[in-house]
């Protein structure tokens, strides 16, 4: 076997690695080089594969030659290559920006286990993605959720602690009921692999074993998506955890959960079974749409900005959610589209957060006064991002947003259409108080030493803006990826 | 030089010009010089594309394709040539008011100021010759972006309140209603090309095209048809050139051009006709005009007056385009040009009087006429011309509507026109008169003629002088308008 043949295993197998490499080079510094390294690796890895699967299609590998269903396969369609490096890039802009930001946020001594852990947490994501085997991606999810509470236990704020307990609690019935639904899987079909379950399933679909399996998966995999009302986990961790712990987060692990959803939903039971035998379109519709605006609202009273954001990311899974209910090509075109903009535009405003931490030390609102004038570029990365999430053309965010509203659309169902807009409308508020804080209050008179952020922070923000700006405007990559990977998973079913 | 280069240079232009006044923000004489230049540059742009328009041929630019088979494109169009004209005629006019008022007045952030200018005429270019809906709806939303800023820069408590009546107001309409508006275009017709004779017809369903065409027209805030008006007059806040120019002229006229184009390019003047909504809507205009006049005759702040008496005339223009009469569209399309020059006159006098004479209350001006004779005279020429009395231009526009309502046959909107121009006549033409014939209220300041700057007086010139001009000229502004509904 060539190189070229193990591309599937090495944006797993190069973070997994590089983690103990961490632990072991013990500083700080030296440990942020090798995970910088490793996510970069990872990022060209993901990349030539989604190269290698766009062109000639999905590809298997048998992990140490153990052929599947017998062996855990690793298998690298459309859809995980795209989630592959949605991941990948995020952690290694993410891991670009953190030397200052980790520095100033973890004591020196526990900067080696942070990038260990999270490399970890990288690790965990990227198998999700890659792999064919319903419990490998239960480990693989174990993986990541373990190194995410210890990640988030690091936050400087004593709530941090506590934040990482709720969702360490929250997380495992979440990890739990997975498990329990694959088992009930495996014990109908006797087997774990996802090809071979989708084909083994059918059969015994009228069980009530099945039928279990299928709730267990879809309420386990939902704590995960915070996914209302199993959200109440989110918004602290977020909230609390170090600025760069926040972004990647944010950017990356709904996202993967949202694939884990749309790998067993549509792969695994099929769209047939999940949305016409049992109800999960009328179910992902309305907690769709009441994360989608109960969120959005409670987002609008929060005066602390990580906070705020972190209840727009429950509001955003909303619309993913809500797009997946629709069933439909456009629909889940639409949830995949906004898996790659949202963590476009979520990356760019938490690494911003990141950037006001590390000057100003705290992100309340009233410790935005008069940052428009001291952080000039922060805080237009702000204000672009903010717009990105509004969905203002011409940015990533509007892009999808006119999935979605289509979407809902040729479903003839206007008043969801309406609602989602409604939606955004009260995103332009809760981001609007921020910048006219920014911009208009008077600034604290101890404020008047403050600087822009240094350039090692703020070359990632932009390189995150300028790829919503991009991405509102030629959308091969995202909206063109996304169609051709729902219609291999839909196949060609409406 | 053929229109697929201009296209492309026209939008830059301005945006370019905003780069320029970016960097040279430390000379500020350097700065205006790059303003001015780019404004000018601008409307040789826009000249030299309309001059082009006889050698015909529909051009098509692609910006970019964000969807498939919909992209950012642009193309020239009469409507859009003239809106581009009146725009970038009125730019270096005001950019030279802008230059006497701002330095007299003492205004701060003035660099930042002339790059959001430049901006928001760019974005203002990318709407008047956008090619379908949806690059249109792009710099919409630019457009309300880029003014943002103008509108709030005084930075005190009101002009943040106003700041945020403004955004909520006009991104809120145009996110809620009219994207929605857009997106259910495309996925009942696949496109969304302004096309002569619409896109859309009678088999979609009646009551489905009814509820678009409301969510078009609602969704266009920047017509500020009632009850979507209140940003308008509380954008007065915002320095004198940007009420004159963008709150006179480019943003509320992007707003009624928006609707003027739905109505012709996206629903066809023939469907319009036969949808109960848009006679529906028209009334709703109707009752625009005569509530706003009645309001502005109540305020005694004159930037507030006339921000009123900008929400009545915007909703003639909206009238115009929802009879779905020939005449209307024509007469609202003119009625762009005519009111965008009247109106900027007067805006140009309230912040001369308010330069030279610190007054910015109708009452105060008992007396004015004679320490500023100049700007009443140019009062008085811009206020005749909105109520449409020759020999000024908006004679013409308004003899269009009015005859517009007369082939639609709906009397009662023919009466709100005229009852509409009396009232224009006791608010607007009474105060020049009051300024000429009534004693001054003070003993003190009345002491020989005190003209504001030469830079402004200049510019009120030009535009007073317009007005006239085009009751004798109108005729290649009525062939351009013309164009539209052939």
């Amino acid at each position: 076997m060539g190189f070229v043949d193990h591309l599937p295993v090495l944006p797993v197998l190069v973070p997994l690695l590089a983690a103990p490499l961490c632990v072991l080079l013990e500083s700080g510094s030296r440990a942020w080089w090798a995970a910088v390294f490793a996510a970069w690796l990872s990022l060209a890895a993901a990349s030539a594969l989604l190269w290698q699967v766009s062109n000639s299609g999905a590809v298997s590998y048998a992990l140490g030659g153990w052929a599947a269903p017998w062996g855990i396969e690793y298998r690298v369609d459309l859809l995980a290559g795209y989630v592959l490096l949605i991941v990948a890039s995020i952690a290694a802009l993410v891991l670009s920006y953190a030397r200052l930001s980790v520095a100033q946020e973890i004591p020196c001594e526990r900067a080696a286990q942070f990038y260990a852990a999270f490399l970890l947490v990288l690790a965990g994501f990227s198998g999700i993605a890659v792999t064919g085997d319903a419990f490998n991606l239960f480990v693989f999810l174990e993986i990541s959720s373990l190194a995410s509470y210890t990640l988030i236990s690091m936050g400087k704020d004593r709530r941090a602690l506590s934040a990482s307990f709720q969702y360490l609690i929250m997380g495992s019935i979440g990890a739990t009921f997975i498990l329990i639904g694959v088992g009930f899987l495996y014990m109908m079909t006797g087997t774990l692999n996802m090809q071979d379950l989708a084909a083994r399933l059918p059969a015994v679909f009228e069980t009530r074993t099945v039928r279990a399996g299928f709730a267990f998966l879809t309420v386990g995999i939902g704590l995960k998506l915070a996914l209302f009302p199993l959200h109440l986990w989110l918004p602290n961790a977020y909230a609390y955890a170090p600025s760069t712990v926040s972004a990647f987060l944010s950017a990356t692990a709904t996202k993967v959960a949202v694939y884990a959803l749309l790998r067993f939903l549509i792969v695994v039971f099929g769209v047939e079974f999940s949305f016409e035998e049992m109800p999960a379109d009328v179910l992902f519709l309305v907690l769709g749409l009441a994360g989608m605006l109960s969120a959005s609202l409670v987002a609008v009273f929060q005066d602390n900005v990580k906070r705020m954001l972190a209840y727009s990311s429950v509001a955003q899974v909303g619309y993913m959610v809500l797009g997946i209910s629709l069933a439909s090509a456009t629909g889940l075109t639409s949830a995949v589209l906004h898996l790659f903009n949202h963590a476009l535009m979520k990356g760019a405003l938490f690494l911003a957060l990141g950037a006001v931490v590390y000057r100003v030390g705290a992100v309340q609102i009233r410790d935005f006064a008069g940052l428009g004038r001291r952080m000039p570029w922060t805080m237009a990365a702000f204000v672009i991002g903010g717009l990105s999430l509004v969905g203002v053309p011409p940015t990533a965010g509007f892009v999808s947003k006119w999935y979605l509203v289509l979407a809902t659309l040729e479903k003839g169902w206007w008043p969801v259409a309406g609602l989602v807009l409604l939606g955004s409308v009260i995103a332009l508020v809760y981001v609007w108080r921020v910048v006219e804080a920014a911009y208009f209050a008077q600034p604290r008179a101890d404020v008047t030493a403050l600087r822009e952020a240094p350039p090692s922070l703020l070359v990632p923000i932009w390189i995150l803006v300028g790829a919503n700006l991009y991405f509102g405007l030629r959308t091969d990559l995202t909206a063109g990826i996304a169609r051709r990977a729902v219609s291999t998973l839909i196949g060609g079913a409406p | 030089m053929t229109a697929e280069l201009l296209l492309p240079w026209i939008l830059a232009t301005p945006f370019l010009g905003a780069v320029g006044v970016g960097y040279t923000g430390r000379w500020p004489n350097l700065r205006e010089a790059v303003s001015l230049s780019t404004a000018a540059a601008l409307f040789a742009l826009v000249v030299l594309l309309a001059l082009g328009a006889s050698a015909g041929g529909q051009t098509t630019v692609v910006l970019a394709e964000p969807f498939p088979g919909l992209p950012l494109a642009l193309s020239r169009e009469p409507l859009g040539l003239l809106f581009a004209l009146v725009a970038s005629f009125l730019w270096p006019v005001t950019a030279v008011y802008a230059i006497g008022y701002m330095r007299s007045h003492g205004e701060g952030h003035q660099t930042r100021f002339y790059a959001a200018f430049a901006v928001s005429l760019g974005a203002t270019m990318g709407i008047a010759f956008a090619a379908n809906m949806l690059t249109l709806f792009v710099f919409y939303e630019l457009l309300t972006v880029a003014t943002y800023p103008l509108v709030t820069h005084a930075g005190t408590e009101e002009a943040r309140r106003a700041g945020r009546l403004y955004l909520g107001m006009l991104m809120g309409t145009s996110i809620a209603f009219l994207l929605l508006a857009v997106v259910w275009t495309w996925q009942l017709s696949g496109t969304l090309d302004f096309t002569p004779g619409g896109i859309l017809n009678s088999d979609m369903g009646g009551a489905a095209l009814g509820v678009l065409l409301v969510l078009y027209v609602l969704g266009t805030g920047k017509a500020a048809l009632m009850p979507l008006h209140r940003w308008l007059p509380a954008a007065m806040v915002a320095p004198t050139p940007v009420s004159a120019l963008l709150h006179a002229v480019a943003v509320v006229k992007a707003g009624v051009f928006t609707i003027l184009k739905v109505t012709v390019y996206i629903f066809g003047l023939d469907l319009i006709r036969e949808l109960a909504a848009a006679e529906w809507l028209a009334y709703l205009a109707g009752a625009t005009i005569i509530l706003a006049s009645l309001v502005a005759m109540t305020r005694d702040n004159l930037k507030a007056r006339l921000a009123y008496s900008t929400i009545s005339q915007l909703s003639y223009i909206v009238l115009g385009a929802l009879l779905g009469i020939g005449a209307g569209v024509v007469g609202g399309s003119m009625h762009i040009a005519m009111h965008g020059l009247g109106k900027i006159t007067l805006f140009f006098c309230a912040g001369a009087i308010l330069v030279a004479a610190q007054k910015t209350r109708v009452s105060e001006l008992d007396g004015l006429g004679r320490r500023m004779p100049l700007t009443m005279l140019a009062f008085l020429i811009g206020a005749l011309s909105i109520v449409g009395l020759p020999p000024m231009g908006g004679t013409w526009s308004k003899w269009l509507l009015v005859q517009g309502t007369l082939d639609a046959q709906t009397w009662v909107l023919t009466a709100v026109l005229l009852a509409s121009s009396l009232l224009n006549l006791m608010y607007l033409v009474a105060i020049p008169l009051r300024a000429f014939f009534r004693p001054p209220a003070g003993l003190s300041d009345s002491k020989g003629i005190r003209e504001a700057p030469l830079a402004c007086l200049l510019a009120i010139a030009v535009t007073a002088s317009g007005c006239v001009l085009l009751f004798f000229c109108a005729d290649p502004l009525f062939r351009l308008a013309e164009g539209v509904i052939r």
